[in-house]
């Protein structure tokens, strides 16, 4: 399955497919996403989880898509009906373009563009747009309040997303995924700029879970103050492709950390001799999703064990502890680079 | 503001919101008319009367024996100690001395009521401050309490076990055996408890310093239970005006000074710590003997007034008996907790954030049934 | 044991109060309802003069207003407020009535007891008793245009109440 493509050269019909390869792909996974949620959460809190619907609950999600499907789609009658209707498609188309700069094996990325990560933080602020839109065009205030905070959560939180981003960038020299990837052949970049790496991976992982919004940064439904946030008015579908992008952002924020931090697709250096990878290729798909699902599972893993953070503690930990860290991290980092005091394997 | 022009011809107004009353953190059908500035609170309005069912106007016409049933309807969460306000209330009047054992059974269910409202409060406090799974840890250890009720009373929240002069029926043989266990159960609980929620630093953050109260302030609020111990003021109805078993029992009340939500969910793991050791104190001395006394069947109490006030779950319950030597009360008034602690959530609110209030919402520990009942 | 200590204390009887409370030149009147504590009715115009005094003297020190009722005595209409001393624990009870059911008025007790804002819009809401300088008096439970006051005991509603 070699979808490595060259636009220039590909027609529209292969990249069609390709789009629809991914569509498909992703929207099964955001359900079985959903699904584990539920499951981690039973098994944090004492239950089953799901358990009826297919062995062990697994099409559990699927009925739900489908009754979604077939749901009412309700509104409010003094909404502004473009905007509340375009919103939910900012939201999923968003966090679906993302998914295609990932190098999910050595060969298989749909589009393996040379400003990779940049193209990732770029396209990752654009979902926030959708929300603020929903949150103001269903003329509701709780969802004005919701949005509003997710705008401000947001926005500062970008900036430490990118910040450690970048300061893994001054390790590996490049952009582009499958270059960054070739790096870590070299050793896994956590393992190769070690103590700036370490922090610069929970700088990350705090505000990635801060960026997809969920728990303990889930100001923006933090159902016990706000109802259901900026989502209050959307059913249906529409309610779904808020619901599904949140899950498919998840991913994404595991999936960057996968592939910066932890090798993407590369296998565990002390598994490299047994030289699995080049009988096989296609094994890098099972690390790089073992990986990522890890990293899925520690968000989970923080959303059912943390309270939340009230709206300006989350502002004060952004720009009083978070950022003046990771600036400081990056001198740290550059300075062992420039010193070339780098692990390397 | 005359004399500034430009403030004066900017048309201005307050953004309410409607909490409630289908909203998750008001735990019931109350709703709070909020007026916000950005996140900031400057006002909150209760507006009560959703669950309004007017039982002060039924007991006029109830009997005394049905009144008890009632009161399983206004604080659920402490249905068995409600029930005992009544009865106690309806004995004293009759000057009726009801046995010792009843005494004890009473005191001893009415502590595992208590901590099986502050197993659910802990619960939902940590799911109003966003930590969801505490609510299923409460729950699994309320359960083992509703376990025994179901066994001894028959039902798991209103219970109607009490009646004047005495108790329904005799406990079960398992009763004994079953607190035993749980009191073991529940003493590794609550550490866990703490270690979960409670040690927590966003938890402390979220906690410490919010919705202050003075004692003063508590005290003129006329609060009541944990809310008012929460802030130094020393207030337990068993401790004070003591009744059943409870002066045979030593506890010490939970006291914290601080005012701030922090000291009110303190207060309230305090409770549930005192309330163990007031059941391992009556558990094995359960005394032998009748479970009731014989009434008439038709109960008509002497003419006067009576008052009765106990602790429930929540704070001081008062039960006022305006009685015209008639078999129902001429006036019967329930001085409900919840009431009066709802009137300083004002008070605390103002100033903070909307999560503010809703942490110290949680606090206060509303039922919304008591409120208006 | 607090309790021990509460009890040593000397709790003023009912008795000790009764005539501490007399001594203060107000038209009272002691009443026996076969309570367990002092009964005190006062005329609406001295009402909130010794209201105060009950609260701020250091030897009665009613800090703690618990209970407010609302009563329709068939005749008259009148509120009840049970007052307890956080520092001498003693409970008091204080009555005042009138014959005006058209506009029964007493004044407020709220800038003493901030409890008592509630409590009288409580007494307002089921018993139509007004209460002068009340800060915001209106319906608490009922809606506001709901007719009538259903504590009162000539109350009529065929649909809702049911009468045995």
């Amino acid at each position: 399955m070699i979808l490595s493509i060259n636009i220039v050269e590909n027609n529209m019909l292969n990249m069609l497919l390709i789009a629809a390869i991914y569509l498909g792909i992703f929207s099964v996974a955001g359900l079985f996403l959903v699904l584990l949620e539920r499951k981690v959460a039973a098994w944090f809190q004492l239950r089953l989880g799901p358990n009826r619907v297919g062995p062990w609950g697994l099409l559990q999600t699927m009925a739900d898509a489908l009754k979604l499907v077939s749901k009412e789609l309700t509104g409010t009658v003094k909404a502004d009906k473009f905007l509340y209707n375009l919103a939910p498609y900012f939201v999923i188309i968003s966090s679906l373009m993302a998914l295609a700069v990932f190098p999910f094996t050595q060969e298989f990325q749909a589009f393996d563009i040379n400003i990779g990560i940049f193209f990732l933080i770029a396209i990752s602020s654009i979902g926030v747009i959708g929300i603020l839109l929903g949150g103001w065009a269903s003329n509701n205030k709780f969802a004005l309040i919701g949005a509003m905070r997710s705008g401000v959560q947001t926005i500062s939180y970008e900036l430490s997303v990118g910040l450690s981003l970048v300061t893994m960038v001054l390790l590996t020299g490049t952009l582009q995924l499958s270059e960054i990837i070739e790096v870590q052949k070299n050793g896994w970049l956590i393992v190769q700029g070690h103590i700036p790496a370490i922090i610069a991976f929970m700088i990350y992982m705090i505000a990635g879970t801060a960026e997809t919004n969920r728990a303990p940064f889930d100001m923006v439904e933090a159902e016990s103050e706000l109802g259901a946030g900026f989502h209050t008015e959307y059913s249906g579908m529409k309610f779904a492709y808020f619901f599904l992008a949140e899950f498919i952002n998840m991913f994404i924020i595991a999936a960057i950390a996968a592939t910066v931090f932890f090798g993407g697709w590369l296998e565990p250096a002390w598994l490299t001799p047994l030289g699995i990878a080049e009988v096989f290729p296609a094994i890098g798909v099972f690390w790089f999703l073992g990986k990522t699902f890890a990293l899925v599972f520690l968000m989970m893993w923080f959303r059912w064990t943390f309270p939340r953070l009230r709206v300006d503690q989350l502002l004060t930990l952004e720009w009083k502890y978070l950022l003046p860290l990771n600036l400081l991290n990056i001198v740290l980092m550059a300075l062992i680079v420039w010193l070339g005091l780098t692990i390397q394997i | 503001m005359d004399t500034n022009i430009a403030n004066s011809n900017l048309k201005s107004e307050d953004y309410f919101i409607n909490m409630g009353p289908q909203h998750p953190a008001t735990h019931g059908v109350l709703r709070l008319l909020l007026t916000i500035d950005g996140e900031i609170i400057k006002k909150v309005e209760p507006d009560l009367g959703y669950i309004h069912r007017s039982i002060e106007k039924m007991c006029e016409r109830d009997s005394y024996q049905q009144i008890v049933h009632l009161t399983d309807r206004m604080d659920y969460l402490s249905s068995h100690i409600n029930n005992e306000a009544v009865c106690l209330t309806v004995e004293n009047a009759l000057q009726l001395e009801v046995p010792e054992r009843v005494k004890v059974i009473r005191t001893i269910i009415g502590e595992l009521t208590r901590i099986a409202s502050h197993c659910l409060w802990w619960g939902v406090m940590g799911m109003d401050v966003g930590a969801l799974t505490t609510y299923f840890y409460g729950f699994r250890d309320r359960e083992m309490i509703n376990d025994i009720f179901e066994e001894t009373c028959g039902a798991r929240l209103t219970m109607n076990y009490n009646i004047p002069g005495g108790l329904m029926f005799d406990i079960h043989p398992n009763f004994v055996k079953r607190t035993k266990d749980f009191v073991a159960h529940f003493k590794t609980k609550i550490p866990e408890y703490d270690k979960l929620l409670t040690g927590n630093v966003i938890f402390q953050k979220r906690m410490k310093g919010v919705g202050i109260l003075s004692k003063e302030d508590a005290i003129s609020f006329g609060a009541s239970g944990p809310v008012a111990r929460g802030s130094g003021y020393s207030c337990d109805v068993r401790k004070y005006h003591s009744y059943s078993a409870l002066d045979k029992v030593t506890f010490n009340e939970a006291l914290k000074t601080e005012g701030d939500s922090l000291a009110r969910y303190e207060v309230r793991i305090q409770e549930m710590w005192e309330s163990l050791s007031i059941i391992e104190q009556l558990i094995d001395n359960i005394p032998e003997g009748e479970h009731k006394v014989a009434t008439n069947a038709v109960i008509k109490l002497p003419k006067g007034e009576f008052y009765q006030k106990v602790e429930t779950a929540r704070g001081e319950l008062g039960v006022f008996i305006n009685s015209t030597g008639t078999k129902n009360p001429y006036r019967l008034k329930f001085r409900s907790p919840g009431f009066s602690n709802l009137s300083l959530l004002n008070h605390i609110a103002v100033g903070g954030k909307i999560g503010d209030l809703v942490a110290s919402m949680a606090t206060l520990d509303l039922v919304i049934p008591d409120i208006d009942r | 044991m607090d309790l021990m200590k509460v009890n040593k204390r000397a709790v003023m009887t009912n008795e000790a109060l009764q005539n501490l409370i007399s001594s203060w030149n107000f038209e009272l009147e002691f009443t026996e309802e076969g309570s367990q504590f002092l009964n005190i009715s006062v005329k609406p115009e001295s009402f909130h003069q010794l209201m105060s005094q009950l609260k701020s003297n250091n030897e009665t020190y009613f800090d703690y207003l618990f209970c407010v009722t609302g009563m329709d005595w068939g005749k008259e209409l009148g509120v009840i407020y049970h007052l307890e001393s956080t520092k001498h624990r003693h409970i008091i009870v204080i009555k005042i009535k009138t014959d005006d059911r058209e506009n029964p008025t007493f004044d407020t007790v709220s800038d003493i007891w901030k409890t008592a804002d509630f409590h009288e819009r409580e007494v307002f809401d089921f018993f139509g008793i007004k209460f002068n300088n009340h800060p915001n008096l209106k319906r608490l439970f009922l809606t506001d245009e709901w007719e009538g006051f259903p504590l009162r005991k000539d109350y009529v509603d065929e649909i809702n109440m049911v009468i045995k």
